[in-house]
């Protein structure tokens, strides 16, 4: 295997492949440093992993909602902040041109208490049972049901819950559980998948909304959603919104721009997307580390033979060429056994929180850029080394 | 050895390839300044074994390094195979190292590569030369030395005499028109070192090449062509053994 390797390294480079014949004469240093170079991989993904997961679950309710654009209040930086929208907002959304059709939604955070004494938090819309709020084909067949006081449906990807408590719901026996002094029956799933602040989510009625959540106040949503008639350009119709609308307590953005602020609000001002970019620029850092520590005391230990190269006749030139050669392949060989096992860990973090975590082609691919760019570096600090061979010490 | 082109450039045909005039060399700044050589005035014939004898700390070793391109001239003059060496760039003076054989005292073999990688090595620096012709010339040269059958050893499986020879291949391989040696049989025992020099001495001769060797080793003396002691800097004695 390896003298292949060598084989096809010298049809590559023209010449005898000596950075790779030194990797593989010393194994037990190849290993260490390509479990260095896994290492910081590994790392890199999982934190690239969270970062994708926590974008992807910021978008999933807003790709349920059946809207083109979202009024929400000014001060609303995600679904779950912002202030009640004033009452009249409803009706002024619903007389500008365009509109085909608007609905208010009102937005909770619940506390769900499990029968074992913890707690589910749930994300509850409030919807008009009688609009079709939601693309949900599932949301959509039990609206008629919701109408009934105190009913709900459920996010099937909550996080946390019995095992059976889904399918049994979805074979006709409802659920029931008591919060805010009021019981709720579930009465059918649906799918969304919760996030990193809460666990899943919950949609009942406007009415039901306000009895659960007795200090909210009728005709006060949280946003409103706008569907737009059909061959009317959704960015007419926001202008229009804009001007009928007062900037002083709504924002009108499509539902797309609307996606966009909130993974961009919460990957850059709060704590967890910053804690996850943090993240990578550690794992950037050990590897480097890694990488320069294993490349230098290879230079080190090959200082000799380097003089004695130095004095045959090799320039720098091919000195660097050796050290680069070690340093890819080191990004190569190590980055092979990161991706696997990140594949593997995204299987495991997905499997016990339910984060929607996936691996996009692009990511192996900038990682791996990024790998051999870092390896790069680390090669070229290490070459400063190599001024120390004097093939005049040798003798 | 036809396998492996000449790289040797033409030259006056009647310069010697090395002619030194009043060389001195200093080591140190200012008050700690040390001379090390001073007044060297040597002419080595082209395809002579010429060995450099003297207590540590003579100079000869810093004679050779001179000679081979490994240090600035400070003063006086070296012509080497035709080119003057005093003011050379860094840059023409590894062009002109290319054109000579280094064998040192620990045999300074790579360790990650076999005997037949590690004398290609020694021709890998030329360009120009097709890869099969390398890999040609690299096993005839070790066949030479003997060593035909332990091409794919690496150096740790080979004996010390072993090794040596395969440092000798690697400097003999590029054809170069001067060898330089460091104290070869310094890591040898008796008879491999004698071996070893005598076998250098018979490739070198019948390609012309010259040699200057770095010895303690008076077992070795007979086989050279000229002898030279250095003392605190300075030739003191410049003999031609009647035996050679």
């Amino acid at each position: 295997m390896t003298r292949l390797v060598a084989r096809l390294l010298q049809r590559l480079l023209g010449r005898l492949p000596i950075g790779w014949l030194q990797l593989t004469h010393n194994r037990t240093r190849l290993a260490a440093a390509l479990a260095g170079v896994a290492f910081a991989n590994i790392l890199i993904f999982v934190q690239l992993g969270f970062l994708g997961a926590l974008i992807e679950s910021i978008g999933l309710p807003y790709r349920m909602m059946n809207a083109e654009i979202l009024v929400a209040a000014s001060d609303a930086n995600t679904l779950s902040d912002g202030s009640p929208l004033p009452r009249q907002r409803l009706y002024q959304t619903l007389a500008v041109p365009g509109v085909a059709a608007a609905t208010a939604v009102y937005y909770n955070r619940l506390d769900w208490k499990q029968p074992d004494g913890t707690i589910r938090t749930l994300d509850v819309f409030g919807i008009d049972p009688s609009a079709q709020a939601f693309r949900s084909a599932e949301i959509n067949a039990e609206l008629d049901r919701l109408k009934l006081s105190d009913t709900a449906l459920i996010d099937r990807k909550t996080r946390n819950v019995p095992k059976d408590l889904f399918p049994s719901i979805g074979a006709g026996r409802p659920y029931q559980f008591e919060a805010n002094n009021r019981s709720i029956t579930v009465v059918g799933t649906f799918e969304i998948g919760g996030g990193f602040s809460a666990d899943g989510y919950l949609v009942v009625s406007d009415q039901t909304f306000l009895r659960l959540f007795k200090r909210r106040v009728p005709g006060a949503p949280n946003m409103i959603f706008v569907k737009v008639e059909p061959g009317v350009p959704a960015a007419a119709v926001v202008d229009r919104l804009r001007a009928a609308l007062p900037a002083s307590d709504t924002t009108i953005r499509t539902v797309a721009e609307a996606v966009a602020s909130d993974q961009r609000f919460q990957t850059t001002q709060k704590p967890i997307g910053i804690v996850f970019g943090f993240g990578i620029v550690i794992g950037v850092l050990v590897g480097v580390i890694i990488v320069y520590q294993v490349l230098s005391s290879d230079v080190a230990d090959h200082l000799r033979e380097y003089a004695t190269f130095k004095a045959i006749g090799y320039k720098r030139g091919f000195f660097l060429g050796i050290v680069f050669e070690e340093a890819l392949v080191l990004a190569l060989l190590g980055f092979i056994p990161g991706l696997v096992i990140a594949l593997l860990l995204y299987q495991i973090i997905a499997a016990s929180t339910g984060l929607p975590i996936s691996m996009p082609g692009t990511r192996p691919l900038l990682v791996l850029m990024g790998t051999l760019a870092m390896c790069t570096l680390s090669g070229a600090i290490a070459t400063r080394r190599l001024e120390r061979a004097d093939p005049a010490d040798l003798f | 050895m036809q396998t492996v082109p000449s790289i040797a450039q033409p030259r006056p045909q009647d310069e010697p390839p090395i002619v030194v005039s009043g060389l001195g060399h200093w080591f140190g700044e200012g008050n700690a300044r040390k001379q090390a050589l001073g007044d060297i005035d040597l002419v080595v014939e082209s395809g002579q074994l010429v060995m450099l004898m003297g207590a540590s700390g003579s100079g000869k070793t810093t004679l050779l390094t001179l000679i081979g391109c490994l240090r600035d001239v400070q003063e006086g003059s070296i012509r080497l195979l035709g080119r003057e060496l005093r003011g050379a760039s860094a840059n023409r003076l590894v062009e002109s190292r290319r054109r000579l054989g280094f064998i040192f005292q620990a045999h300074n073999l790579h360790e990650s590569l076999t005997a037949h990688q590690n004398v290609r090595m020694g021709l890998d620096v030329h360009e120009g030369v097709p890869e099969a012709e390398r890999d040609a010339a690299a096993a005839h040269v070790l066949a030479l030395l003997g060593l035909g059958d332990r091409a794919t050893y690496l150096p740790a499986n080979l004996s010390g005499g072993q090794k040596q020879r395969v440092a000798i291949a690697r400097a003999l391989v590029g054809n170069p028109d001067v060898i330089f040696a460091d104290e070869p049989t310094a890591a040898l025992d008796k008879d491999s070192g004698y071996d070893v020099v005598a076998l250098l001495k018979r490739l070198a001769r019948a390609r012309g090449t010259t040699i200057l060797m770095v010895t303690h080793d008076n077992r070795i003396l007979g086989l050279a062509d000229r002898i030279l002691t250095l003392q605190d800097g300075r030739i003191v004695r410049d003999e031609k053994p009647a035996t050679s």
